[in-house]
């Protein structure tokens, strides 16, 4: 039995501690937002963050998660609110969908870092997301357009 | 004969004092058995072919990140060496790479603390000469403040070094052992550290 502390709560899980943490999210605990690609550390669809760094969950042991906050694609916000959330969603970014939650919890950290992004800036941060659809263009654009988001809603408080 | 042993007390700690320093310099000077700057280039250069050997210069080599494999291909996901050698925001190391191998071909290699060195220090080797190599290890403006002992117990015992040699399965080994490589580096300290020219 390990405790995880995931979006915000502490939960108890019945797994070999080896286990990687995207088995637990996934089949353990029912969190199917974050997705297998590779298993290998490659594609970056099970990117989530560990207090606050994105990860390849595919690569991670759960045991190393404990005592740390894990934050999801479904922790990300209650509501949608988060300003990638709602780029995504103005700028119609996924195509099958597959990969992005992995590209959302990278540009989430993108963004915390580097709140105006350049292209280059942008390509540093995204490379090891790949999606097979080809969303590269949009992905870009939305990541410029919640940094913009961001900065309005700073400049609004 | 009360009146005595002061002095008598007085002479014994200075034998003592006496007797450590003697012991002390012997100490010293087995270390640095005498200066032979013949004996130190050699040394230095049997290990430039493992500096030189992938799992070593793929993080020590030309241009501002990884490489991998024994081509020396540039790092997949166009990983950066970022502004303290431990990748940029969403892409730093550690989102990938574990404190060890996970187990299996083409999983992450993984050691403590992996990283490249930071940009104001770079350590480069690639296109070096073993002269320039040698002279740019032993700088303590290039290489975080190390004496020549700093640079011996350094590779001798860093995990990020041991890690050449428990590269993870299907990673070619450096061209010796990591006993001879630490034998290597002692030696070319015990002579001098002499850098070849
Ligand atoms: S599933 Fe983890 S990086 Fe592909
Ligand atoms: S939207 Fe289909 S893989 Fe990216």
């Amino acid at each position: 039995m390990i405790t995880l502390n995931v979006n915000g709560k502490r939960l108890e899980v019945d797994v070999d501690p080896s286990t990687p943490l995207l088995w637990v999210l996934r089949d353990s605990l029912g969190l199917t937002g974050t997705k297998y690609g590779c298993g290998m550390a490659q594609c970056g669809a099970c990117t989530v963050h560990l207090d606050g760094q994105a990860i390849r969950s595919c690569v991670k042991r759960a045991s190393d998660a404990v005592g740390r906050q894990i934050t999801t694609i479904e922790g990300l916000s209650t509501d949608l609110s988060h300003p990638l959330q709602r780029a995504w969603i103005e700028i119609d970014v996924p195509q099958c969908g597959y990969c992005q939650s992995g590209q959302i919890m990278s540009a989430a950290v993108l963004l915390a870092e580097n709140p105006k992004p350049s292209d280059d800036d942008i390509d540093d941060a995204m490379s090891g997301n790949i999606c097979r659809c080809g969303t590269y263009s949009r992905i870009r654009e939305a990541i410029h357009r919640a940094a913009e988001m961001k900065t309005a809603g700073r400049r609004a408080e | 004969m009360t009146y005595l042993l002061p002095r008598l007390t007085t002479c014994v700690c200075i034998l003592f004092v006496i007797l450590i320093a003697l012991l002390l310099y012997s100490v010293k000077t087995d270390a640095l058995v005498q200066r032979d700057d013949a004996r130190a280039k050699a040394a230095f250069l049997a290990i430039i072919p493992v500096l030189k050997h992938p799992r070593c210069l793929n993080c020590h080599a030309n241009g501002d990140f990884p490489r991998q494999g024994d081509d020396n291909h540039i790092h997949a996901q166009n990983v950066r060496r970022g502004p303290f050698g431990h990748g940029v925001t969403a892409q730093k190391c550690s989102a990938c790479h574990q404190e060890e191998n996970v187990a299996g071909l083409n999983m992450p290699p993984g050691a403590p603390n992996w990283h490249l060195p930071p940009p104001n220090m770079p350590m480069i080797w690639e296109g070096k000469t073993p002269g320039q190599i040698c002279q740019q290890m032993k700088d303590p403006k290039q290489n975080h403040g190390k004496s020549v002992e700093g640079i011996v117990e350094h590779v001798t015992s860093d995990k990020l070094v041991l890690w050449g040699w428990n590269p993870g399965e299907g990673r070619t080994l450096p061209p010796i052992s990591h006993d001879e490589f630490a034998a290597k580096f002692q030696e070319w300290a015990k002579f001098g550290a002499a850098c070849p020219d």
